[in-house]
């Protein structure tokens, strides 16, 4: 187990991805992370908990596959916070952690009674992070989100899209895994100004502006040069080079069903190079050998591309440009990244855990080798209520006995 | 003050690395970027200042590069390495994006770096991981992407269209976020252990951990997601969820209603817009409306009640959309509870009254044009140690006397 953030216990109140994903990092590097689920409805304000995918075709509220992917190494307790009891005994693991995170809409955990100034009159230096949509103020505060609706409205998916077809967007959540990391980027931070200060604080992520940062230069085109991205939307096409003159830059079809390779020419001599490996008449047309005349043509170029790569591997096309010092990539499939990759198998990015209920499963790693306090993935989501015994009874002192008592009247 | 004031980043330029230096130096890092001799190659990036080029008109460069402090460094002299040497003395950080073996052979690699410097935190971005040579083949976002997992998932129904890249240079983005959640983390280790550490981040690594089920599936149960028009790649085909509207815009039209009150409420809007006697599945939808005990969701496709009472939420919804324009149909569904969303250009969301009224957009002076511009802002509200640009990006060389004096510079 790693170190590095061993010294901190998170009361944690995040469910789906943008809020688990957060703490997931936290737990890999040894906080203490301890879900709060509800008994009443089965942790369900978790969709994800009892959802597919399902391993062995095995159902249930414990075996959901993305639910136990998003939460390794968590701690997990129920509390029936409709009752006092429950709600005496949030607050004691609440004075006793360091965070407080969640990722429901605005104003849930206030109307709960635990919002900012209740929880910091419980902890003065408590660090809340919550993360929603749309943040806690402004005239959408109260609106609703998912991953989608954040890409939708922040201009990811109208950057995602072909010629003449509605956007194609994200095919994932893409902005509910990027919540999470400025979830977790938000979590480190407040905690090192904390260790630097003393002072806690509600960090307030809206998961919309963290997804806006990510298209910095075309906002600022667009307030320096006011230039837009929706006058030409009808003519997009993102696999395209967005800012540099390269070209071919495309997304091209390859031998067999649904097989795609992706190649770049990024100036001159990646396209003199694509020649001697193409070795056509067309690669030594007069009009395609300067940057600028590819890309004012790059429909015919691509369509010429295209002729060469349909007959081909994806795997032999991309080996033999790479080869040639082009970049080129295999549209790669799920199997062929996980099982046959040792970028990311040799990585150690497939972590096996050991999960109560489901058994040994494989789930997403770390991106990322430290060399002295690595993390670790090893033990998988918890089924519901599994830590109420070991959790209660490490920080309330709580016997088995009590906590038999307090589930039989509906507190936990 | 801020969160890492006083914490200083040294960051040898490169457009992989751009955006983790600028996460941390707009949280107060000082962070130094070290150039090449006649500037770092991105200073040519476009877009540019009124589409003239220009080595300090890149607005790429603006974007990535708030905050920090710049000075021209020749790695490939003695007396470079030597200079480098003396910023790497006094820092916190030390951030790359440099060819695997390049800093080993000018002798400023990890562990050397530490045995003079054992505080230091050295993280290293590299497309495959530093241990992997495909790291020094050229590689570009759109490779990346494709190879790391985004592409398969993200396209169209029609799979004889290509699969799609999202814009936005997120292949470096993702990989910068983990070198910041890495560097972050590795600062708190070092408050107790009072040792720097070295940080392998892999960009391909990193795509393959932010695919949702693209991994998960496989990782599961063997299960291969296939992708589908706006919305997610799916093992079973799911219903549309984007739909023109009357104005011609897109909206997505989210995650239909789950639970009574939803149902109630847009079947409410629904008669309000006169529209019910066009929905012929309006009776299921006031089943939704009272529905008795849990809904579960995991039953459609397979018990055919919930399956209807769903699937009539999602066509009174696409009915809707395509009767009233995209931000009404936004506007109504949200004030119904319902989690849409209308599909804006970037510079639409920066222009919307709800993040005007944020404060998103902040001003950044930039002395030379004697004006202000308009750069997007925090990414989260943070207080007691606020976000801030704290200056436009820098000219080249501009830091050099601040930091080496007039002697040496």
């Amino acid at each position: 187990m790693s170190g590095a953030l061993a010294r901190y216990r998170i009361c944690d109140f995040t469910g789906q991805l943008a809020g688990a994903g957060a703490t997931k990092w936290l737990a890999a590097f040894g906080a203490e992370v301890i879900r709060i689920e509800d008994p009443v409805r089965q942790g369900r304000w978790d969709i994800l908990r009892g959802m597919e995918p399902f391993k062995d075709e095995r159902r249930g509220i414990d075996l959901g596959g993305a639910f136990n992917n998003h939460n390794t190494g968590k701690y997990g307790i129920t509390l029936n916070l409709r009752t006092t009891k429950a709600r005496e005994i949030l607050a004691e693991i609440v004075r006793q952690s360091d965070v407080v995170t969640e990722n429901f809409a605005a104003g849930v955990l206030e109307n709960w009674g635990f919002g900012y100034d209740a929880l910091r009159a419980l902890r003065p230096d408590i660090i809340y992070v919550s993360n929603c949509g749309f943040g806690h103020t402004g005239p959408y505060a109260e609106f609703k989100t998912w991953g989608p609706i954040v890409q939708a409205v922040s201009g990811l998916t109208h950057l995602s899209t072909l010629p003449g077809q509605p956007p194609a967007g994200w095919g994932y959540s893409y902005m509910d895994h990027t919540g999470g990391y400025y979830m977790a980027m938000a979590i480190l931070l407040a905690l090192i100004h904390r260790e630097r200060t003393g002072e806690g604080q509600w960090v307030d992520l809206a998961c919309t502006e963290a997804a806006l940062t990510l298209h910095g230069p075309t906002l600022l085109d667009w307030s320096v040069n006011g230039r837009g991205t929706r006058a030409d939307a009808e003519q997009r096409n993102s696999n395209r080079s967005q800012w540099l003159p390269m070209a071919p830059h495309g997304i091209y079809p390859a031998q067999g069903d649904d097989e795609w390779v992706a190649v770049v020419c990024r100036h001159d001599a990646d396209w003199q190079q694509l020649g001697r490996v193409i070795d056509a008449d067309w690669c030594q047309s007069p009009s395609w050998q300067t940057a600028a005349g590819r890309v004012e043509d790059q429909d015919r170029l691509d369509a010429a591309m295209s002729s060469w790569t349909r007959t081909r591997d994806k795997h032999a096309i991309a080996g033999a440009l790479r080869a040639a010092g082009i970049p080129a990539s295999p549209v790669m499939r799920p199997a062929e990244r996980v099982d046959e990759d040792p970028a990311t198998g040799d990585f150690g990015l497939w972590p096996t855990v050991a999960h109560s209920a489901i058994g040994e499963v494989r789930v997403d790693g770390l991106p990322v080798h430290l060399s002295e306090t690595d993390w670790s993935i090893t033990r998988g989501a918890p089924c519901l209520g599994e830590h109420n015994a070991e959790i209660l009874g490490r920080l309330l002192g709580y016997s088995r006995e009590t906590v038999d008592a307090l589930t039989a009247e509906g507190v936990l | 003050m801020t969160a890492l004031n006083g914490m200083r980043v040294i960051e040898l330029a490169h457009e992989r690395v751009a955006f983790a230096g600028k996460l941390l130096a707009d949280m107060g890092a000082d962070v130094i970027l070290v150039e090449p001799p006649g500037g770092a190659a991105e200073r040519h990036h476009p877009p540019f200042l009124n589409d003239a080029p220009g080595p300090d008109r890149s607005l790429w460069w603006w974007h990535y590069h708030t905050s920090k402090r710049s000075v021209e460094i020749d790695l490939g002299a003695p007396a470079g390495r030597e200079r480098l040497l003396a910023l790497i003395d006094q820092a916190d950080v030390l951030i790359e994006a440099e060819p695997t073996r390049r800093l080993a052979d000018l002798g400023l690699d990890w562990p050397d770096l530490a045995t003079r410097r054992p505080t230091l935190i050295h993280a290293a971005l590299t497309p495959f991981g530093r241990g992997n040579p495909a790291s020094d083949l050229p590689a570009t976002d759109l490779t990346l992407m494709a190879g790391g997992g985004p592409v398969w998932s993200c396209g169209y129904d029609d799979h004889s269209l290509p699969p799609v890249r999202g814009l936005g240079d997120q292949a470096a983005n993702t990989g910068c976020h983990y070198a910041v959640m890495s560097i972050l983390t590795a600062l708190l280790a070092r408050m107790t252990t009072g040792r720097g550490q070295f940080i392998d981040v892999s960009i391909h690594a990193a795509l393959n951990v932010t695919t949702e089920g693209g991994s998960y599936q496989w990782l599961v149960n063997g299960t291969t997601v296939q992708r589908q028009t706006g919305r997610h790649a799916s093992i079973v085909p799911t219903g549309p969820t984007q739909v023109q509207c009357a104005d011609g815009r897109y909206v997505n039209t989210g995650v239909p209603p789950r639970i009574p009150a939803e149902f109630a409420a847009l079947n409410e809007w629904l008669n309000a817009l006169g529209l019910a006697d066009q929905l012929p599945e309006a009776v299921f939808l006031e089943m939704g409306a009272t529905w008795q005990g849990p809904f579960d969701l995991s039953l459609i496709g397979k018990d055919d009640t919930v399956t209807a009472v769903f699937g009539a939420g999602r066509e009174a919804l696409k009915l809707i959309a395509r009767s009233i324009s995209a931000y009404d149909f936004f506007m109504g569904c949200q004030r119904a509870g319902l989690a849409t969303g209308i599909i804006y250009a970037p510079e639409e969301a920066f222009e919307d009254p709800h993040f005007r009224a944020r404060g998103f957009d902040v001003p950044v002076f930039h002395p030379e044009l004697d004006r202000y511009i308009r750069y997007p802002g925090a990414p989260w509200r943070m207080p007691a140690s606020p976000w801030r640009i704290a200056r436009r990006a820098p000219t080249l060389g501009e830091h050099e006397h601040e930091l080496f004096g007039p002697e040496d510079s």
